[in-house]
């Protein structure tokens, strides 16, 4: 079964989630998997922490520097992950990180340990295309692992239907220029007409749009362009300082998901 | 035909090493550099504007200082090329005079830089001055600390220097701070790269606007020595732009052997070290792939130098190429030994050489050099930046 794609064909408006594995305490993982779930996100993205996240502004970066410093690494997060399934039995869930620390690893083990404990696909924002192409697209179509592909408001016409062959799982919209947690868009019709022409592509993979989604009001406008969209940071910052980070989690979505 | 070891391949590469492994973010910027930069420089109204500003702002060239009284101390012929003499001071400037000038050409109406001993930095903001184009640049919190003198200079040519507090707060860093400044502003943008690091086609465009140093070498050591080949080039290496640039017209000529010289910090295996081509291993870090320094686990681990210009926990993929091949040889030098090298050069030859270059200096004991070979150190940049510094390690320098 492909819990990716019966996600986007039983289900409208999804909500994907974005949490930094290990934060905010080394074991948080799998709790946090189940209570997101559980209130109602229909995607999960657990993010691999890395020292020097370019993509990501701070508040990701600070997680991730916390999950670090919690001890967290790809052993230790694969033999969490190893409960996956029992916690989770339904929703996609994918990897999402930068390449380095996949490499040391092994790419190919990588990939092995990923599908053996569930997960459905990567995100490796800095895995280029023609590398992706050449050498890591059948490692990952061995092990049944689906690439996910970022677009950006430059990104061209040419490109994007490139990008949209490659795919298996979905297109990630980034809402505008800036790393993840960016702040609300200064240009809103450039943004609309952004939204509304990738729309108008009519292409093969949903999208769910990303980068400065924070609270109910955005979701909801996303949820007007595509087929849903992704918070990280706003999530994150909900886990801060909190007594039990599940509820806290919990208590997130369902402010986002309820009407 | 020998093969080149100049040129990497069209998607960047040295051998295994460089590539761009960037966000889909990045991916327009780096593109639009990569499909245009050869044709630019190669256009003959930009290179008679760029000999111009090198030779009548840069001071260009530079002189081939023969230093007899450190030659007779090392028993061989030393000859030092003068970069401190460009300029700022350093030979960060031949990079930022040609990027600016790219820039330009591309369109862009704004600068952002990254900087780690400040060099960098401040011959942005003087092109950027020269120009009239806003500068912003990014520097570790630690490094503002060390390199007062040169942040002073920054403001005082109008940049905005952004205090870089994550991580290590250093050059690293402060380069991931510029990259995520790119990304959020990809339209009007140009990135000056201060070093031969960095995606593609970076490490290329970098190095060949250094090159400029070895090319004005062989015609300087023709005149001094009656050949345009000395047996040793000497320089120091973080990321390694002026290594690059005092390598690159050397790089084809195998009886010349091209010396790296990195930062030990407290010792290689003291736990406190930048000697990235014995600590490191292959990886990505700022979208190349080259040596790193990484725990097991992949992540980037802190360097340490006393130098700022050296704390860098990579090196170009150029110079990680030209090590593995074996067409250079790496050499390093302690805090401590850089910092007698120091007070060498200046007693020996009135010359008050920068931290990081001093690191190239101290290496000459190291080189077996003999009483008929010619060594030319490429002496990077001057001194002042680091007073404070020196005042701080006076025991060590007298």
């Amino acid at each position: 079964m492909d819990r990716i794609k019966h996600a986007f064909a039983s289900k409208h408006n999804l909500l994907n989630t974005y949490f930094t594995a290990g934060y905010p305490s080394l074991h948080d993982t799998l709790p946090l998997a189940e209570a997101l779930v559980g209130a109602g996100a229909d995607i999960l993205e657990i993010g691999m922490p890395f020292s020097d996240p370019l993509a990501d502004g701070p508040v990701i970066q600070g997680s991730s520097t916390v999950a670090l410093a919690n001890g967290m690494n790809l052993p230790v997060l694969f033999a969490q992950l190893q409960g996956l399934r029992a916690a989770v039995p339904d929703a996609p869930v994918l990897l999402m990180g930068y390449l380095n620390p996949v490499m040391q690893f092994g790419v190919e083990e990588f990939c092995r340990q990923a599908a053996a404990v569930g997960v459905d696909g990567l995100i490796l924002p800095d895995l280029p295309l023609d590398e992706y192409e050449e050498t890591y697209q059948p490692i990952f179509q061995k092990h049944g692992l689906k690439a996910v592909f970022l677009i950006t408001p430059q990104t061209s016409a040419e490109r994007i239907r490139r990008l949209d062959d490659l795919s298996e799982a979905f297109l990630y919209l980034v809402s505008g220029p800036g790393t993840t947690g960016g702040t609300t868009p200064t240009d809103v019709p450039a943004q609309q007409e952004y939204f509304e022409r990738i729309a108008g592509m009519k292409l093969r993979n949903p999208r769910l749009i990303g980068f400065g989604i924070a609270n109910k009001s955005g979701f909801d406008q996303a949820c007007q362009h595509a087929e849903g969209a992704i918070i990280g940071s706003a999530l994150i910052q909900a886990l801060k300082d909190v007594d039990d980070a599940p509820a806290a989690a919990a208590r997130f979505v369902r402010g986002i998901k309820q009407a | 035909m020998t093969p080149s070891y100049q040129q990497p391949t069209a998607r960047g590469y040295y051998g295994e090493f460089g590539g761009a492994f960037i966000p889909e973010m990045l991916y327009p910027n780096v593109e639009e550099l990569r499909t245009r930069y050869l044709e630019i420089m190669a256009d003959p109204d930009f290179q008679i504007e760029l000999q111009q500003l090198l030779r009548d702002y840069v001071g260009r060239p530079t002189p081939l200082f023969e230093a007899t009284r450190l030659s007779e101390k090392y028993g061989t012929r030393i000859f030092l090329k003068r970069e401190d003499l460009c300029h700022t001071g350093a030979h960060k400037i031949n990079n930022t005079v040609g990027q600016i000038l790219l820039a330009q050409r591309l369109g862009k109406t704004r600068i952002i830089a990254e900087t780690g001993a400040g060099q960098h930095g401040v011959a942005t903001a003087t092109v950027c001055a020269l120009m009239g184009l806003p500068c912003v640049v990014y520097m570790g919190a630690t490094d503002i600390e060390r390199q007062a003198p040169n942040v002073a200079r920054m403001r005082l040519l109008g940049a905005e220097v952004r205090r870089v507090t994550s991580g290590s707060q250093t050059l690293k860093d402060a380069t991931n701070e510029a990259i995520r400044d790119w990304i959020a502003n990809p339209v009007d943008t140009h990135y000056i790269i201060g070093s031969v690091v960095g995606p593609h086609p970076y490490p290329d465009l970098v190095a060949r606007l250094q090159a400029v140093i070895s090319e004005e070498m062989r015609k300087q050591l023709l005149e001094k020595t009656g050949s345009e080949l000395p047996d040793f080039v000497v320089a120091c290496v973080g990321g390694g732009s002026n290594a690059a640039g005092a390598f690159y017209h050397f790089l084809d000529e195998p009886s010349v052997r091209l010396i790296a010289v990195e930062a030990a910090g407290h010792g290689i295996h003291s736990g406190h070290s930048a000697a990235t081509s014995v600590l490191g291993t292959p990886g990505i870090i700022h979208g190349s792939r080259t040596l790193l320094m990484q725990d097991e686990h992949g992540q980037i681990t802190e360097p340490y130098s006393l130098s700022a210009g050296l704390d860098y926990p990579g090196i170009g993929p150029l110079h990680a190429y030209l090590g593995a091949v074996g067409r250079s040889e790496f050499l390093s030098i302690t805090d401590d030994e850089a910092l007698a090298a120091v007070s060498e050069l200046s007693r020996l030859e009135g010359i008050i050489p920068a931290l990081e270059t001093a690191h190239a200096l101290a290496a000459l004991g190291q080189l077996g050099a003999g009483p008929d070979d010619v060594v030319v150190v490429n002496l990077s940049g001057r001194g002042d930046k680091d007073l404070d510094t020196y005042l701080k390690n006076m025991d060590k320098l007298v």
